[in-house]
């Protein structure tokens, strides 16, 4: 099976006052294409940088990290951008929905930006997947947190995205409403063979991945496979 | 991997979603532009019509195509170049003189025009009834209609001008030639030309103007036709104008008073751009995360960048045109407000010109104010949507320096397209500047002092208001500047309107005279002196004039100089009749600037004379310099031996010439004299008396005079207010923006005080010491500079010492802290009137 992340001897060091600060050391695994994959450990272990980075949301100070087959390192700020558009999708603990973007709006973004025609037609059936289609028209702020979670489901999904990453993605949910959460974002794991990455506390979510691996102070402490 | 293919369309689908959410922070930004526009635009489209009205008028307002005068009869050369025109189409003589009205115990001082039969050939005369226009030629007067109002007459009653009575044939409304300004000082009265004679008015010393009005053929190019004829009219002291140059003449006049408004109108759209940069700075700041998620999402930075650049390209364009809507209904007001100070009527239309105007005004401002604040999205990190990240790095430095030129190029771009005049752009974009640094200075100082100073020891609400004045994203600076500036406009505003009727006013004591009477022939003088005293009245001055013409200066006859095209010497030199007085001491308008005052002197031969500053500057002469005088005939060798700057603004005869005591007193000459009456009957009962012993005698009664001047500056004074309370109602806009932009911020400080145990009423003085203190310091500051800039130009321009009048401090500073405080606590009041639940969640939509 061939690999959709590949993350070798990465670390990073952030400024924090007068001190440097090594939040990730030496990390290094694999995601393959469709595979299930969770990044566990405690607060401030290093969990969100490592998500951070492996999405190119940032850049990284040792190490190299492969995402589709592209060298991060290799491209600029927009060229990571184009590919983040073209091959991951996103779902944050905080939903990150577009406060002024209706839920169909936010939806179609991802589509939008890549000129995709009839992107509300898309956005509409994503929508009713994840249950909403009645609600298309409502803001985030109308929406309940599970809602808006939903919403966010359905625009991660929306550019049929080869690898997800998930920032603790019922971290902000009632128990019943992020079990239902969890089983929609399995189920689109499987209908569209799209790899996932999430980062959680919860270790039943962890255990239902086919992969994790267990962060301690920026190192690897535990793979589980 | 391809590029992202979306195109400008979903720029603008992205700009539209977003702008429709956040519509009432938007539509405030609109608002300042749309008033900041409508003041510009405004104001330029009136000038520009009100110069295109006197144009297509020009022939109306002369009543003729071209028209040769000259302040003395014309000689046999002028009376050729005349005949060899065809002779002229119609004559006038004017002066001004006390009029009679017999039966009506009333005397005014007029504006005396004996006209031919025929005059005008272009507008009309309104009268009423219509049918006395065509009762002049009857031998009948025609009477300003406001006089006619204001001594009860009717068509009939009698006018009494000099030694001729005739009856009144209607009242005058409009009449070419003649100007409402001066026209209100000494209202015209025509006459057939025939009576001027008769009148005996036309006496050595009166003023009086020959006019020979013409008419031309189409084909006739009048401009080629004043370069001929000028140099050798303006050698027999006669001159030519055409309609086309009285038009010109007329434009410039209301021109220069349009570029000032036009400043004010601009300043008033500065502001509103200020307000655009800050209220756009809160509002990226409030998009980080959504730029955030947006670039998680695929979105470039370009791409994330545009669609607030095409929101505000939007804003820009639909201020623009609502600014020029606005405008065009605004002019409409303009005629109300000036009145009888308009020559023409100006008919207000909507032109593509000024569409065009408003719209890439809108645009261009609020694009180039913007830039700076929307350099922040370029920064925004992906990865805010997963933590806070630290504030991203500074902006490039040479974007910054790029975006700074490009605003102060574009207003120096925009000042010199309004005044036409690099210096005086260049000046106004310095003093804006200095104006702009200063308010930016004192409120960065402020903040620092505050930090510096911070009173630890003082209760928790004062100290949490304080604190909000330096708290990341205050709206101290913002503020500080836009109430500053409208401040110190309206207060500058007030200052020098001030100034200028403080310097015209009649000095309130015993010395100093209300009334001037003038023309008094010399054999006249003691008996008019005695009947003013037989009045119990005083004779302040008794003023002898001699009128007389340069012949030569510096030895070089004026002929000479005319021909002399590398002459820089004022063709007034050369051309006027001026009125010399003699006499041994210096008046209290005047002082020596150069050289020395001889009062006295017995020899006739280099007479020490004494200039005016002016005259000495026109003339190109100075202490120590031959000036040829020719005395109605006799030529009189004087030296430059003192040079004075004069006062010309007080009310009060004022000299450019004066000759020392021992040298005219035998020269043809005439009176003035001032005296002082106690009340307006006394006054009234004196010009009665006068007039009736002495026609030839005019009088201006100077309190009549300065009303006039106080009416045309309150007139005047009206328009620049209304603009400078433009730039008040943009700071209103941009006050509101601001606390708008900011609500979300004291929101959710003052639902988290609340949820903490603060309440409500604990908030609301928090929020209502913060905006007393911002509104007074702005105030404050904007009224000092005012003071400043108001000295500045009492020393300058005035030369006059400066004594800040009370009212800018009791009246506008109290009205303007209070404005801002109303404001800033009127929309906090919903910061406290719901639960910090519901503020919280409502504030999150």
């Amino acid at each position: 099976m061939s690999k959709i992340l590949k993350v070798q001897n990465l670390s990073k060091t952030y400024r924090s006052g007068e001190h440097d600060l090594n939040v990730l050391n030496n990390v290094s695994f694999e995601v393959d294409r469709g595979e299930t994959f969770a990044i566990v450990g405690p607060s401030g272990s290093g969990k969100t940088t490592l998500l951070g980075l492996c999405a190119g949301l940032d850049t990284t100070d040792a190490g190299e990290i492969w995402l589709c087959d592209h060298n991060l390192f290799d491209l600029d700020e927009d060229g990571r951008a184009r590919l983040r558009n073209e091959n991951v999708g996103f779902v944050f603990q905080d939903f990150q929905l577009l406060p002024t973007l209706t839920a169909l709006e936010n939806v179609i973004v991802p589509l939008e930006l890549r000129g995709v025609k009839n992107a509300s037609e898309q956005g509409k059936e994503l929508l009713a997947k994840v249950g909403l289609k009645e609600r298309s028209g409502h803001y985030p702020s109308q929406l309940s947190g599970g809602e808006q979670q939903r919403v966010a489901l359905a625009r991660a999904f929306a550019n049929k995205p080869s690898i997800l990453f998930a920032d603790e993605p019922t971290g902000n949910l009632d128990d019943e409403t992020g079990t239902k959460i969890e089983d929609l974002l399995f189920e689109l794991n499987k209908e569209q063979g799209t790899a996932l990455v999430i980062v959680t506390h919860d270790l039943d979510l962890a255990k239902k991945t086919d992969k994790s691996i267990r962060l301690r102070s920026g190192k690897i402490e535990e793979t589980v496979a | 991997m391809g590029k992202n293919n979306t195109g400008f369309s979903w720029l603008l689908k992205m700009a539209w979603r977003d702008g429709k959410a956040s519509y009432g922070k938007l539509l405030l930004f609109v608002f300042s532009i749309t008033l900041g526009v409508a003041a510009v635009v405004s104001v330029h489209s009136f000038s520009r019509l009100l110069k295109e009205n006197i144009a297509s008028q020009s022939k109306a307002l002369l009543g003729a195509d071209y028209v040769i005068e000259s302040n003395k009869p014309v000689n046999d050369k002028v009376m050729g170049i005349m005949d060899s025109l065809g002779g002229a189409d119609a004559r006038e003589i004017n002066f001004s003189s006390m009029a009679a009205f017999p039966g009506h115990n009333g005397t005014k001082l007029v504006e005396v025009r004996g006209v031919d039969d025929g005059f005008p050939f272009y507008g009309a005369l309104e009268t009423k009834p219509v049918s006395a226009a065509h009762n002049l030629s009857t031998g009948r007067a025609l009477v300003d209609a406001t006089t006619m109002l204001q001594f009860n007459l009717k068509v009939g009653d009698s006018i009494k001008l000099g030694a001729v009575t005739l009856p009144i044939g209607g009242a005058l409304e409009n009449v070419p030639g003649s100007t409402s300004v001066f026209g209100a000082i000494a209202p015209p009265v025509l006459i057939p030309f025939r009576y001027i004679e008769a009148t005996g008015l036309v006496q050595t010393g009166s003023r009086i103007d020959y006019k020979y009005y013409f008419k031309a053929d189409e084909s006739q190019d009048l401009t080629l036709l004043n370069e001929t004829l000028e140099p050798v009219l303006d050698a027999e002291d006669a001159d030519l104008d055409t309609h086309l140059s009285e038009a010109r003449r007329l434009g410039r006049r209301y021109e220069n008073f349009g570029k000032f408004l036009n400043l004010v109108g601009f300043i008033a759209l500065l502001l509103g751009c200020v307000g655009i940069a800050s209220g756009m700075g809160i509002y990226v700041q409030m998009k980080v995360k959504s730029i955030a998620v947006l670039k998680c999402l695929g979105a470039t930075k370009r791409q994330s960048y545009l669609i607030f650049f095409v929101q505000i390209a939007c804003m820009g364009i639909i201020g623009g045109l609502l600014g020029t809507t606005l405008a065009y209904f605004l002019q409409q007001l303009f005629p109300l407000l000036l009145g009888d100070l308009l020559p023409v009527e100006v008919g207000i239309t909507l032109s593509f010109q000024s569409m065009v105007l408003g719209i890439s005004l809108g645009l261009a401002m609020s694009i180039l104010f913007a830039l700076y604040p929307l350099m922040k999205t370029l920064y925004v990190s992906p990865l805010q949507t997963l933590r806070v990240v630290q504030e991203p790095q500074s902006r490039s430095k040479w974007a910054t320096t790029a975006v700074g030129l490009g605003i102060v190029l574009f207003v120096f771009c925009f000042s010199f397209w309004l005044l036409g005049d690099f210096m005086r752009a260049l000046f106004f974009v310095l003093g804006l500047l200095v104006v702009f640094l200063v308010l930016t200075g004192i409120a960065r100082l402020f903040m620092g002092m505050l930090k510096k100073f911070f009173p630890h020891s003082w209760s928790f609400i004062p100290r949490q208001s304080l604190r909000n004045l330096f708290r990341p994203q205050n709206q101290t600076l913002v503020l500080v500047l836009s109430i500053g500036i409208g401040t110190f406009l309206i207060s500058t505003l007030y200052f020098t309107k001030d100034m200028l009727l403080e310097k015209a006013a009649i000095e309130d004591s015993a010395n100093s005279a209300n009334m001037i009477l003038m023309d008094i022939q010399s054999q006249q003088v003691e008996v008019v002196s005695q009947t003013i005293e037989a009045s119990g009245i005083p004779v302040i001055d008794k003023i002898p004039i001699v009128t007389m013409r340069v012949a030569a200066l510096n030895g070089k006859p004026v002929e000479a100089i005319r021909k002399d095209t590398t002459s820089q010497v004022g063709r007034w030199i050369l051309n006027h009749e001026f009125r010399v007085t003699y006499r041994d001491s210096l008046i209290r308008s005047e002082r020596i600037i150069a050289g020395d005052w001889v009062g006295k002197v017995d020899s006739d031969t280099d007479v020490p004379i004494s200039v005016s500053n002016s005259f000495a500057d026109m003339a190109k002469v100075t202490v120590g310099d031959p000036v040829v005088f020719n005395v109605q005939g006799r030529l009189m060798n004087t030296v430059v031996q003192s040079v004075r700057e004069v006062d010309w603004n007080r009310l009060q005869p004022n000299f450019s010439v004066v000759f020392p005591a021992g040298v005219l007193e035998k020269a043809p000459q005439f009176g003035v004299m001032t005296t002082r009456t106690k009340d307006d009957l006394g006054s009234a009962q004196l010009q009665q008396q006068l007039v009736a012993q002495f026609p030839n005698v005019s009088i201006l009664d100077l309190k009549r005079i300065l009303n006039l001047l106080e009416d045309i500056l309150g007139k005047i004074g009206w328009v620049i207010n209304f603009m400078a309370f433009f730039s008040i109602f943009v700071g209103v806009a941009v006050l509101m923006g601001a606390i708008y932009s900011s609500k979300h911020q004291r929101v959710k400080q003052s639902a988290l005080l609340r949820t903490l145990g603060a309440q409500g009423h604990q908030i609301l003085q928090m929020i209502a010491i913060e905006y007393a203190i911002l509104g007074f310091l702005g105030a404050f500051m904007g009224v000092v500079l005012a003071v400043l800039g108001s000295s500045l130009l009492a020393y300058i321009l005035f030369d006059t010492t400066f004594a800040p009048s009370w009212i800018p401090f009791a009246i506008i500073l109290p009205a303007i802290t209070l404005l801002v405080f109303a404001l800033g606590v009127g929309n906090s009041i919903g910061v406290i009137r719901n639960s910090p639940l519901t503020v919280l969640k409502k504030e999150k939509e």
